[in-house]
């Protein structure tokens, strides 16, 4: 499976390109993801992060370019084949199934991972419901079991959907604005949380993310796009120091901590 | 040979079934677009458009100044009466999800029937013709009606004002910006409730003119609803839900169609429609003019949880199916044969509740599955000669495999564009049932599918009844409490999660929508040998809608609404019927009391009941 050796990065992106109507979303951007690294994807609004993650997870097919998991080149998969890959995903505005339970939720990623779509018979509930319990506790939504995902508040949604994105033992984790939405105080627990399944699972973390604190509290490395081109890599000291990228900044009216 | 007069007149005449189709569907897709309710009640607002206007038209001067005042004073007095709906009955229910919208506008359609019955009776009713509305003029030989060029010339006409007073003036644009985006406009601080309540009287307004025009042709008929609300639904779809300028390319691209379908096919010409309606959506599925729907779906936004029944029900359960099996003993024939009818309604409504609850697929025309399977098994005794049990197993066959292929392009679809496209369909297997009358026996039908000799007295009968309906309905449950049901309940939920967790939504869509229409035609094959014959009505629009009653009565959200929502209906139709004569406003008065005290249906609505008695 791995043909690029045990040495290749879990995600690797070259020379991506995605125009619409002629205007480049996304144009020439390469980087790559090491297993257990925490990778930042920043830039103002329009920037194309949004674009660069659907091609990430599979819903656009992107003009030119490559992606590689783990050395293999996933580019153009379907969202569906790109998750039997290992790459799990949560969304800037949250997405569940609002009428099941928080534990049926997880179950159906598991049943999906273990190929148990394609029963008819025996009650869903009897597949995996330990193994997503398991998944609950270290997210902390184990006690919220029972509950209705449709009526959990917002913070919990976004924990629901990291034990929902850790089913399938992914070594990727795609997150969009993972704490959008929530109050700050929040903010910096989800990210701990991320941080340390990330690491205790070698899972490797891709995140968009507006919040400058949470940006450069938690990203081992930050990737800044404007306009479609990656401006600048690096760690966060790097990236504060780079006249470009507070010309862009600055520049566009926001501060760091800002919009 | 067709001539170039002949040709002419084909023209005008599609002209003016296209200006006829024009005016009713404006004032529906303009309800649409901005209050986005799938107003069922417009063929009814049409039909009492052509009523009022008979009665105030047949007492003025039979001139044209007192048929233009005629036709202005039925627009106001149908702006009155849509203006009194919608505050008396929709504004109460946009807060309920759409699908209880559509079963209050079920509910007006139901009541206006008898309403309009009771006002006027059930003769059909025609203007009597002076002799300008007689008068015919020569065209290259061929004689056309004078008054239908007036129709023809109204159409541009209403088109330009309408545009101009949407484009032109505040009230216009506010239409216009509400049909965009209702929530901007809401947080713009405009009253919504004006604007509601002017749209839905203008939309109603132009109902009543489609309905008087139609008067001088034809005449005022109480089948006329229907008939209506299906074309225009149709008009409605293919040009773009909420699009003025679709409404009138569609109304164009059916009217000639139709005008020369006639001379080209005559045989399909109940199809043609409808195959055109398939084609515009599989090739379009947002209509000619139409774009996709933003955000939130229209149609099917249910989103309760599900919990596995309590122990109390399936003992009730248990309690009731014993209680069923044992009715033979107590109960006559006739009751029995009452009983046998509510069974396959349940498992009839239980197929349906399949896709459109879980599903999230609403079907407004279940009943070709009914029917299909129905006529599998009418020609099972017929062209095979095979015993009851083959019939019986080619009815869901039939039903299942059909839907399997047609299913491929309903499930790229959603909400009431998916919707329409079974309707569609449905409404093209009924003309073939009702066409064909080599293979079907047309209108008559086919008789003498009677059931093996060990069940047919009405008691084995029941009991053969009772063991597949309710053998279907429970498999049917069970598939939904399995993974595969939680996948299809995943992807009508969230699709982008679904998608995201690699569930195969589509593939489990269109497998689900086999099953539900495998079920649906085991229904209409039991119903076939209970009868003993097949008709078309089977598959009418009457029937598709009954199936949607007894799903949305009962509750969407519910596992066993559809189960009571069945019983109830052909209980409440059985007791209504035999009580009086004007059932159909009893029932829709029901209909509309239920939405207005539970709009989760009777089923939801004792379960919140239940769940308010014992604190979680």
């Amino acid at each position: 499976m791995t043909r690029g050796g045990p040495e290749a990065p879990v995600l690797a992106v070259a020379g991506l390109a995605k125009a619409f109507g002629g205007v480049a979303a996304v144009a020439e951007v390469s980087f790559a993801v090491a297993r257990g690294e925490m990778l930042a994807l920043i830039g103002p609004n329009g920037a194309g992060k949004s674009t660069c993650f659907n091609i990430l997870s599979g819903q656009i097919r992107p003009d030119r370019g490559a992606v590689y998991l783990n050395g293999e080149s996933v580019t153009g998969l379907s969202s569906r084949a790109i998750w039997r890959r290992g790459v799990g995903r949560t969304f800037q505005i949250t997405a569940t199934f609002a009428s099941m339970t928080v534990r049926e939720n997880v179950q159906m990623a598991l049943i999906s991972h273990h190929r148990r779509v394609w029963r008819f018979l025996r009650p869903a509930r009897h597949y995996f419901a330990a193994e997503a319990d398991a998944l609950l506790a270290p997210v902390g939504m184990q006690d919220q079991a029972e509950r209705a995902a449709g009526e959990l508040a917002y913070g919990d949604l976004k924990r629901l959907e990291l034990a929902i994105a850790l089913a399938n033992a992914p070594r990727l984790l795609l997150m969009d604005e993972p704490t959008a939405g929530m109050a700050p105080a929040e903010r910096g627990g989800l990210m701990a949380l991320t941080r340390r399944l990330a690491s205790e699972r070698a899972i490797a973390v891709l995140f968009t993310e507006h919040d400058m604190d949470v940006v450069f509290g938690v990203a081992d490395r930050i990737l800044v796009l404007d306009r479609g081109r990656l401006i600048a890599a690096g760690s966060g000291a790097e990236i504060r120091a780079n006249p470009e990228v507070r010309a862009v900044y600055l520049g566009s009216g926001a501060t760091s901590g800002g919009h | 040979m067709v001539g170039g007069g002949q040709l002419l007149l084909s023209l005008l005449t599609g002209l003016a079934d296209a200006a006829g189709l024009f005016f009713v569907a404006s004032g529906l897709t303009v309800i649409f677009g901005v209050t986005r309710v799938v107003n069922f009640a417009h063929g009814s607002l049409t039909m009492l458009g052509a009523y009022c206007g008979w009665s105030l038209i047949s007492r003025l001067p039979p001139t044209p100044l007192g048929f233009a005042l005629g036709t202005l004073a039925t627009m106001v007095l149908l702006a009155v009466i849509g203006a009194g709906l919608e505050i008396g009955l929709l504004r109460r229910v946009y807060r309920a999800p759409e699908l209880f919208q559509l079963l209050a506008t079920f509910g007006v359609v139901l009541m206006t029937q008898d309403i309009v019955q009771w006002l006027w009776g059930v003769e059909d009713l025609a203007l009597r013709r002076p002799p300008w509305l007689r008068a015919f003029v020569r065209l290259g030989g061929a004689r056309f009606p004078r008054f239908d060029l007036i129709v023809i010339a109204l159409f541009p006409l209403v088109f330009l004002l309408l545009w101009l007073v949407f484009t032109r003036t505040r009230w216009g644009r506010l239409v216009r910006a509400a049909t965009e985006d209702r929530e901007m406009v809401a947080a713009l601080g405009v009253d919504q409730r004006l604007l509601f309540t002017s749209v839905f009287a203008l939309g109603a307004a132009l109902a009543g003119l489609g309905g008087v025009l139609m008067l001088p042709d034809a005449s005022a008929n109480l089948g006329m609803d229907l008939t209506t609300v299906t074309d225009a639904f149709v008009v409605v779809v293919v040009g773009g839900l909420g699009s003025l300028p679709g409404a009138a390319a569609a109304s164009l691209l059916i009217g000639l169609l139709q005008a020369f379908g006639i001379m080209l096919v005559p045989r399909a010409t109940l199809a043609l429609v409808f195959v055109v309606m398939a084609v515009v959506l599989v090739l379009r599925p947002n209509g000619l003019l139409g774009r996709p729907p933003g955000r939130g779906g229209v149609l099917g936004e249910v989103r309760a949880l599900v919990r596995p029944a309590p122990h109390v029900l399936r003992w009730l359960g248990l309690a009731a199916l014993i209680l069923a099996a044992l009715a033979p003993l107590l109960l006559g024939p006739y009751a029995l044969a009452v009983g046998t009818e509510m069974l396959i309604a349940m498992l009839f409504a239980a197929s349906l509740h399949f896709m459109m609850g879980p599903g999230g697929m609403v079907s407004f025309g279940h009943a070709a599955w009914f029917g299909i399977g129905a006529y599998a098994s009418a020609f099972a005794v017929h062209l095979l000669a095979a015993p009851m049990p083959v019939g019986l197993l080619l009815a869901p066959l039939a039903a299942g495999l059909i839907a399997a292929l047609f299913g491929a392009f309903v499930v790229r679809l959603s909400g009431v564009y998916l919707a329409m496209l079974t309707l569609a369909f449905a409404q093209i297997t009924w003309a073939i049932a009702f066409q064909w009358v080599d293979l079907t026996g047309g209108d008559n039908g086919i008789l003498g599918v009677w059931p093996a000799r060990l069940v047919a007295g009405p008691r084995g009968f029941y009991w053969l009844a009772l063991t597949l309906a309710v053998a279907g309905t429970l498999g049917l449950r069970a598939v939904l409490a399995a993974p595969f049901g939680y996948t299809l309940r995943g992807g009508r939920d969230s699709r982008v999660r679904a998608e995201a967790i690699g569930l195969p939504v589509t593939a489990i869509q269109l497998t689900a929508f086999a099953l539900s229409a495998a079920a649906a035609g085991l229904a209409g094959g039991l119903y076939a040998y209970a009868k003993g014959s097949v008709f078309p009505t089977y598959i009418s629009l009457g029937h598709s809608v009954d199936a949607l009653l007894m799903v949305l009565l009962g509750g969407v959200a519910t596992m066993s609404g559809p189960i009571l929502g069945a019983l109830a209906y052909t209980g409440l139709y059985d007791v209504l019927l035999s009580a009086t004569s004007l059932w159909r406003l009893a029932l829709g008065a029901a209909i509309i009391v239920l939405v207005l005290a539970a709009p989760e249906g009777i089923a939801g609505g004792a379960l919140k009941l239940w769940q308010r008695r014992r604190p979680a």
